[in-house]
Parts: C-alpha cells; sequence; structure tokens
C-alpha cells in the first residue's frame, strides 16, 4: 500500500506544493512516530528484554545498555527443536494450503458451476466457528486415527486458518483477470488444468505469495491446535513451548522473551522484505 | 495490458462458435456435462477439506453435546445418551453465568477500544506525510506476531512488582505501589480487554483506512467550499460514506472476538478465580481440563449459536458490501 502511496505522490506534476505539503507534514509525522511508539511499545520491551543478563530481569533496565544474548543460547536450547517443528508445521501448511485453494479460487472467479455459491457461503461460515468446537471434535477423531502427536496431524488442522483467507484472497486477484486470457487459451485447445497450470497460475504469482505467507504465519502463530492436539514433548511447536514457559512461575524472563522474539521474527521478516507482496494482496481489491 | 486487448476479438468470436457446437464434440448435452464435471474438480479439494476441518467438527460436536463423553468414553469407546443433561448441567453452573457476562464484557470492550482507536488512525494516517506509508506498515506488527508472543510480553509488563506498566506509574506517582492487574478479581478482565485491544487495532486501521482511500477527494473539497471542514466534514462525508465498511469491520470484530481464547489462556488463564473466564475458555477448560467433553461441545455449541446470531448480520453486511 506504501508503494501505491509512494508512486502517486511521485507523480504528482506540481512538485512545489508537494514540497509544501511535505513541510507541513511534519508534525504529522512527529505525532505518528509517537502513537507508533505508543502501539509498539510492547516489541520493543520484548527485545529489550530478551537482552537482558540471564536469571536476574526482576529489575530490567529500560535500554539494553550491556546486551547479554545468554538468554538466546538458552532458548535456542530449550526451544531449538520446538522452533523446527513449527517451521516444518507451517511449510507444510502453505503447501496444503495452496494446493486446495489455488485450483478453488480459480473456479469461484471463472467458472458459473452451481456448486460456487454453496462454497462460497461454507467460507463465510467457516469463519464463525470457533476454534475450540473445531478442536474438541479433532482430538476425539485425531485419537482414534493415531494423528496425535504428529506433523501430519498438526499441518492438517493448522491449514483451517490458512485455507478460506487463501481462497478469498486468491480468488480476489484471478477475478481482476480478463476471462479473454482463459478463453485464448481453451480456444487454443489447451484443457483446464493446462490453462489453470501454465497461464492462470504463472499470473497470480503475487496472489500465491501472498496467500503462502499468510498462510504461513497462520500455522507458525497457531496456539490452539498446538495445545489440544498434542500430548507429549515429540511435537511441540513454540507457540505450545512459550505457554509452557509463561503458564509456571517465571524467575528466567530474558530466555521467555528470547523465545518470544525467535517466535516473532517470520512476522517482522515478512513486514519488513515482503512487503511488496502484502500490498498486493491488500490492494487487488481496490485496484480492480 | 495491451497485448491481451489486442488478442481478444479474435478469441472471442471463435469462442462463439464453440459455445454453438463443434461438429464432432459428440451431443451438446453430453459434452456440457463433462465441462460441469471438469469444473466440478477444481473445487473437490477445497470442499472435502472445508467438510472435513468445518463441516465435520460440527457435526461431531452436536452429536459429542448429548452423549456422556468424557475420561472412560477413550478407554470403553462408549459414549451414552444423555439428552439435554449436558446443556442443563452448563447453563445451571454458577460458571456460565460469569463467563457470559464476561464474554460480553470482552466483547463489547474490545470491539469499542478497537474501532474507536483504530478510526481515529485511519483518519490520522489519511492526511499524507512523510513517512505515513511506513509508519501505517509498522503498525501491523502487533496483529501479525503470534499471539502467545504477545501474551508472554504483556505478561511480563503487567506483572504486579516488576512489571513495566507499574513502574512507569508509579514513577509518574499516578499509583501508590503495585497494582495487580492480572491477578485481582476486578482488574483481569479489564488487563485483558485492553491487551486484546491492543492487538485488534492494526486490523481495524488496515480495513477503515482502505474504505477512507475509496471515498473520492472531490466529495471533501466541494464540502469545503461549502464551509464543512474537521467534524462537520467527518459527520456529513465520511462517517455516511463508511458506513459499509464499518458495518463488516464491526460484526467481523465481533465474531473473532467472541472466540478469542489464546489470549486470555496466555495471561490469565480465565483467572484468578475465573474472574477472566469466557465461553471459549471454560469450553476449553471442560473438554481438555477436566476431560469433560460432553460438557465442553454443548458449552461449544452455545458459542456457535452466539456466532450465528451475528453471521446473519455479517452476510447481510458483507452481501450488501459485494452487491455495491
Amino acid at each position: 500500500m506504501s508503494a501505491i502511496s509512494t508512486t502517486s505522490s511521485g507523480t504528482m506534476p506540481a512538485r512545489a506544493s508537494a514540497r509544501a505539503a511535505k513541510r507541513t507534514g511534519l508534525p504529522y509525522t512527529a505525532l505518528g512516530i509517537l502513537f507508533l511508539a505508543i502501539m509498539l511499545f510492547p516489541v520493543y520491551w520484548m527485545v529489550n528484554a530478551s537482552l537482558q543478563p540471564n536469571g536476574t530481569t526482576i529489575q530490567a533496565t529500560w535500554f539494553p545498555i550491556h546486551p547479554d544474548f545468554s538468554g538466546y543460547g538458552t532458548a535456542l536450547a530449550q526451544q531449538g527443536q520446538n522452533l523446527g517443528t513449527s517451521l516444518i508445521v507451517a511449510l507444510g501448511s502453505v503447501v496444503l494450503s495452496l494446493a486446495i485453494a489455488a485450483p478453488a479460487a480459480y473456479a469461484l472467479s471463472h467458472f458459473t458451476v452451481r456448486g460456487t455459491n454453496i462454497v462460497l457461503f461454507a467460507i463465510l461460515i467457516s469463519q464463525m466457528i470457533p476454534g475450540i468446537v473445531v478442536a474438541n471434535a479433532l482430538y476425539t477423531a485425531y485419537n482414534d486415527l493415531g494423528l496425535l502427536n504428529t506433523i501430519g496431524g498438526l499441518i492438517l488442522a493448522d491449514s483451517s486458518h490458512g485455507v478460506p483467507f487463501a481462497i478469498l484472497i486468491i480468488r480476489a486477484f484471478m477475478g481482476s483477470l480478463p476471462s479473454s486470457i482463459i478463453e485464448a487459451g481453451r480456444v487454443d485447445g489447451a484443457g483446464h488444468v493446462r490453462v489453470f497450470w501454465s497461464i492462470v497460475l504463472p499470473v497470480s504469482r503475487n496472489a500465491l505469495i501472498t496467500a503462502g505467507l499468510f498462510t504461513f504465519l497462520f500455522a507458525w502463530s497457531d496456539f490452539l491446535f498446538a495445545l489440544t492436539l498434542t500430548t507429549t514433548d515429540a511435537v511441540r511447536p513454540v507457540t505450545l513451548g512459550l505457554y509452557q514457559y509463561i503458564g509456571s512461575y517465571v524467575t528466567d524472563w530474558s530466555s521467555v522473551m528470547a523465545t518470544a522474539v525467535l517466535a516473532s521474527l517470520p512476522a517482522v521478516v515478512l513486514l519488513l522484505v515482503a512487503q511488496k507482496f502484502v500490498a498486493a494482496g491488500t490492494s487487488t481489491g481496490a485496484v480492480k | 495490458m495491451t497485448t491481451t486487448t489486442t488478442t481478444t476479438r479474435a478469441p472471442v468470436r471463435r469462442a462463439a462458435s464453440v459455445g454453438s457446437g463443434r461438429p464432432h464434440g459428440g451431443p451438446p448435452s453430453a459434452r456440457r456435462r463433462r465441462e460441469r464435471l471438469y469444473q466440478w474438480l477444481f473445487l473437490v479439494p477445497a470442499s472435502v477439506y472445508l467438510v472435513l476441518f468445518f463441516g465435520y467438527p460440527v457435526v461431531k460436536n452436536l452429536i459429542m453435546s448429548f452423549q456422556d463423553y468424557g475420561t472412560a468414553t477413550f478407554y470403553t469407546g462408549e459414549a451414552p445418551w444423555v439428552g439435554f443433561d449436558n446443556y442443563a448441567k452448563v447453563l445451571g453452573s454458577t460458571i456460565f453465568t460469569t463467563a457470559a457476562l464476561n464474554t460480553a464484557l470482552f466483547t463489547a470492550g474490545s470491539i469499542v477500544g478497537q474501532f474507536v482507536i483504530g478510526l481515529g488512525l485511519a483518519v490520522f494516517f489519511r492526511k499524507k506525510f512523510p513517512l505515513s506509508g511506513v509508519l501505517r506498515s509498522l503498525l501491523l506488527l502487533p496483529w501479525l506476531i503470534p499471539l502467545i508472543a504477545s501474551g508472554a510480553v504483556w505478561k511480563w509488563i503487567l506483572d504486579k512488582d516488576s512489571g513495566a506498566l507499574n513502574q512507569f506509574l508509579e514513577a509518574l506517582h499516578l499509583v501508590p505501589n503495585g497494582v495487580p492487574w492480572l491477578t485481582s478479581t476486578q482488574l483481569a478482565l479489564v488487563a485483558v480487554v485492553g491487551v486484546n485491544v491492543w492487538i485488534g487495532i492494526p486490523f481495524n486501521v488496515t480495513i477503515l483506512y482502505g474504505g477512507l482511500q475509496d471515498i473520492p477527494d472531490e466529495l471533501y473539497e466541494a464540502a469545503a467550499l461549502d464551509g464543512a471542514t474537521g467534524w462537520r466534514s467527518f459527520w456529513n462525508i465520511t462517517w455516511p460514506m463508511l458506513r459499509p465498511v464499518v458495518n463488516v469491520v464491526l460484526v467481523l470484530g465481533v465474531v473473532y472476538t467472541l472466540k478469542v481464547l489464546d489470549i486470555i489462556l496466555a495471561l490469565t488463564g480465565g483467572g484468578p478465580a475465573n474472574a477472566s473466564q469466557t465461553i471459549a475458555t471454560e469450553s476449553y477448560a471442560l473438554s481438555f481440563e477436566q476431560f469433560r467433553f460432553g460438557e465442553g461441545s454443548a458449552l461449544g455449541n452455545i458459542l456457535v449459536l452466539i456466532s450465528l446470531v451475528f453471521a446473519l448480520f455479517y452476510l447481510r453486511a458483507s452481501r450488501r458490501g459485494v452487491e455495491d
């Protein structure tokens, strides 16, 4: 979104007035930074606390003047395996969600089959179903199927965060594709699968990346299914590791906060590196 | 874009001839049926997934809520039918009244806080100023980091003895000594609402800002000529034009807030003495801490019912949005 605003101000013809607007805008910038500082204080505090010396963070200083990385050492030693589990589950959920969502999004945006409305309705309704209801039923089913404490079980369950979202965001993009592209491919003799695979998917690259990034975050951040569908240490996402840290009396805040920082890294990376794709996804609706 | 528009014409004409029936493609109805089948295949994976991971849980939950589904069931496989016993137990317990009231307060408090602050920030960011885009995208951070990580840091910020909030307030002499934010029965719900507001602000800003962008500048310019600026332009232009988006934000907000579980479990676990227990957390506690799955699912179904009422509002609001 920021990309759009910068380009629009860049193409503004009257450069002098733009410069004047910039000067009058500075108080707003100051105010904006103040708002942001308040909003992001907890994030700062997380980083600050993670850099305090181990164990003795009862009275943390407001700035990490002498940064101490031992909290991260402890965090990696105790939660390293859990971070790996989270990574595998999140990546698996991305693959599964996109494989399910992309064909559905194509059908929902370009076919007029009778079932499309039912599927869309089901997606909307799915947003109303509390996670605890899903977890309740999945626990008993997973227990029978032997899917408790498995990576596969978590990937399947975690994708329930990503699949509806991915369908909606990819559908919004594919809906903006001119149907002439598809008709051209069809007339040239390509089947639906060929058209989908070699025309629609490559053109929809940005929407797929956006959906994939968010699906990753959803699965990475999942807590409810990690909490309910695992019962042993064998498969333990980092969110659950963190919950167990803070569930007991905490004496060593620096390693807890270091774990929180590590668990938050994907979100930060997404925001800083992949901002273009986030903007591409959120502005598709506005573009058409 | 230009290449597609130039190639458009010929294919369209050819596509029309295809529609009228190719000579060697078999009878049109059979071909159309095969075409339908192919199109359906694209929807099959998503349909199967939605049925298994949303449809099945709802049905299974409904069945379980009429059964005595407890620890024994996992050993014997038997879950006797008990009619409406689970509902009677759940609705009759003293915790239900507390949890229902807490759910209402939690939802209302969160929505009002998120929406008012979110709308204020969205209007603020509508003014183009240096760095506004960067600041607005950084604002998304609280929304994107895992709830349990936010919960962990807030738990420490709100800590009675060494928390940053109390240190700050004490330094300003606003409070005499450590405020027990998370351990007092009077303050726990307030604290949890506060943290949930913090989490929800970015979502509200993003959607409302998008809605504000769709209001044409000419409207404001015309109003300014008539002397309407500031609050008057907000009430006469911004608010009426934004109403459809506001409806969607509020109803989605309610539906999402009703089922919040992570942040409450992380901060207070529903305590102290059920002071921050909601229907969602109590349903979790019944099923996964006391292994009374029958009662847990009965309570879960009550939550679904409440959500569905708001879902009707949502569908009406979103249909209006789609049709526009």
